[in-house]
């Protein structure tokens, strides 16, 4: 190497020290990424941790019993989380039994009824309805719906379903118009939109010649949508009920304009209640004291775990679809 | 009539009912959508004066605007951005070039989609136990912060989403030059990447800037005119919450017209984030 002029030998020398510099930035780079990579999953466990220290204290007065009493007393400090996680459960349900069938039949339209001039507006309309603000659903929920369900829904509940032997109890109540039910149509119409366009993309991954053999078989279409379609596309169907479950589980604005913020436990679903995160939004800064500020962290916490596994299981068998469709 | 027949006539009538209801139910979806924006648009129009945009929240049964809470929206939605955006870009750069396939990056993905549908009220209780409890107070920057990890998980999945769709020749090529990978990153993938990215962030900014339940207990509220993040702020969702729920009628028309202000901005964010959306399609092929 003693012939190499010195020109050459500074190029050389530079160019390695500008690789060296190039592989310290790309080092430092690739650790700056997967810094902020491990600060999404922090952000999560951070977000379970924390609940779980600040609703400690709720967990260790009352133990299990938090889970089951009825109490909610400010002044005694006598917390339990019945009510609330009831009302959840509830409104949730009301808000699937409605959305899931109309989600099916919004994607069935989408994808085989409707023309195809009809598809993407229609579809962009729907999903316009998910980008609106919750508190807009709670406000149109109290100002407008509430009043149209006091006047002429719950008297007619009342005296029609309020009179079937089983089922009665469930619809006779005051016409207040606030309560479990109309919480439950506001939360359905909030969450049709994220149900059906799950609904209305796994159905265009079905392959045409699975269709079309249907079809050429003499099948009409409700018995293709219905024996070919919806099995093929079975768990992401199934995740996709289950993000909107996780969504109406979680919803606290609009909620708790129409919740009415009672913590009673009542057959009716015509009478107020609460929910999880209606009690949370709306007791939160009025909490004085340590144990009943703790009491509402300590709901927090329940609401997250029973999200998280809603929306893990709606992740899983959504994979599940992906999958399949990635061994063909 | 042969039983075939009867057969055939009844499969026929179950098809068309079922169609016909599904068409109905698609009517249903848009029924809702046009009475809640028209009674939005309708009473918010009627409840719009200029001095909205220039007076401050008023106390009970006297008159006032917006303008300290509008404010205050605009500058914690602009922070959570600040916060959040850079940071999503970043993992969602790990996720797309570092973790495509690993078994890490599937772990990380899973959780930024369980962040992603997370109720928003438990990032806000998070937010308080993490920042409102330790400094003592309600503040600006809590509320940001709360906001931020609602932006985070929709850049970290727009930005993962769109970097994959980036041409593998483009990396290949730039390395061929000797470009070093964090300059092929950031020169030339973020370049292509750049449209879609904006969307995801102006979706995000659309999302916080509607969004009441993380507010509630970290900034709170504020009835005078504040600009400093350190202390309790006013947003335009938690003056509407209050106000609705109270009996003033006077409260009432700020509400709705807030709702007004607030629904608008977001129809026209997401008819933007589509536009670009569209003109980059178009644009490509």
């Amino acid at each position: 190497m003693a012939a190499q002029s010195p020109t050459l030998m500074t190029t050389t020398l530079a160019a390695d020290e500008r690789n060296a510099r190039d592989a310290r930035a790309d080092g430092l780079f690739r650790k700056l990424v997967a810094a902020a990579a491990f600060f999404v999953l922090i952000a999560l466990t951070g977000a379970a941790l924390s609940m779980l220290w600040g609703g400690r204290d709720a967990f260790t007065t009352f133990g299990f019993k938090f889970l089951y009493s009825t109490d909610w007393d400010a002044v005694n400090l006598k917390f339990g989380a019945l009510v609330p996680i009831y009302g959840t459960l509830v409104t949730a349900l009301i808000a699937m039994l409605i959305a899931v069938p109309v989600s099916f039949g919004i994607a069935l339209f989408l994808t085989e009824v409707a023309p195809g001039w009809l598809r993407g507006p229609v579809s962009a309309a729907i999903e316009l309805l998910a980008g609106i603000p919750s508190i807009i659903y709670g406000m149109w929920g109290l100002f407008v719906f509430v009043p149209i369900m006091g006047e002429y829904v719950t008297p007619w509940l009342n005296d029609h379903l309020g009179q079937w032997p089983l089922l009665g109890p469930l619809f006779r109540g005051p016409p207040l118009g606030i309560g479990m039910l109309t919480a439950g149509i506001v939360l359905a119409i909030m969450v049709i939109p994220f149900i059906s366009s799950v609904m209305r993309e796994v159905f265009l991954t079905v392959p045409t010649r699975l269709k079309e053999s249907a079809y050429a078989l003499g099948s009409t279409t409700w018995e293709v949508v219905w024996d070919i379609v919806l099995p093929y596309t079975r768990s992401a169907v199934i995740g996709g009920i289950f993000l909107g479950l996780g969504r109406a589980l979680g919803e606290t604005m609009a909620v708790t304009f129409v919740l009415g913020n009672a913590h009673r436990l009542s057959a009716s679903l015509l009478e107020p209640g609460n929910s999880i995160a209606a009690t949370i939004a709306n007791e939160f800064t009025e909490a004085d004291s340590d144990l009943y500020r703790s009491s509402l962290i300590a709901l927090g916490f329940l609401l997250f775990v029973v999200t998280f596994v809603v929306l893990a299981a709606a992740k899983l068998m959504l994979r599940r679809l992906s999958r399949q469709e990635g061994t063909k | 009539m042969t039983p075939s027949d009867r057969l055939y006539l009844k499969r026929r009538l179950v098809n068309g009912f079922n169609l016909v209801v599904s068409g109905l139910c698609a009517a249903f979806g848009l029924f809702w959508l046009i009475w809640i924006l028209w009674t939005t648009f309708k009473t918010g129009l009627a409840a719009m004066k200029p001095g909205l945009f220039t007076q401050m929240t008023p106390p009970p049964g006297s008159d006032g605007g917006l303008a300290n809470a509008l404010f205050g929206s605009l500058v914690m939605s602009l922070a959570a951005i600040a916060i959040g955006t850079p940071i999503g870009i970043a993992a969602g750069t790990f996720l797309a070039e570092y973790a495509r396939k690993s078994a890490l990056g599937e772990a990380i993905r899973f959780v930024n989609d369980i962040l992603l549908s997370a109720p928003s009220i438990v990032l806000g209780l998070f937010v308080y136990t993490l920042v409102v409890a330790q400094v003592g107070h309600f503040s600006g920057w809590a509320g940001a912060l709360a906001l931020a990890l609602i932006v985070l998980p929709v850049v970290v999945r727009t930005t993962d989403e769109m970097l994959q769709l980036v041409p593998s020749q483009m990396r290949e090529a730039a390395l061929s030059l000797g470009v070093p990978q964090w300059k092929v990153t950031v020169q030339v993938l973020y370049r292509s990447a750049l449209p879609g990215i904006t969307t995801g962030v102006l979706l995000a900014l659309a999302r916080i800037s509607g969004e009441t339940a993380p507010l509630l207990f970290t900034a709170l509220n504020n009835q005078y005119w504040s600009a400093d993040l350190s202390q309790p702020m006013a947003s335009v969702p938690v003056v509407i919450f209050q106000y609705a729920m109270s009996p003033y009628d006077s409260w009432h028309a700020l509400a709705w017209a807030g709702a007004f202000v607030v629904t608008l901005f977001v129809l026209l964010l997401s008819i933007l984030s589509r536009a670009i959306l569209l003109r980059n399609k178009a644009h490509h092929d």
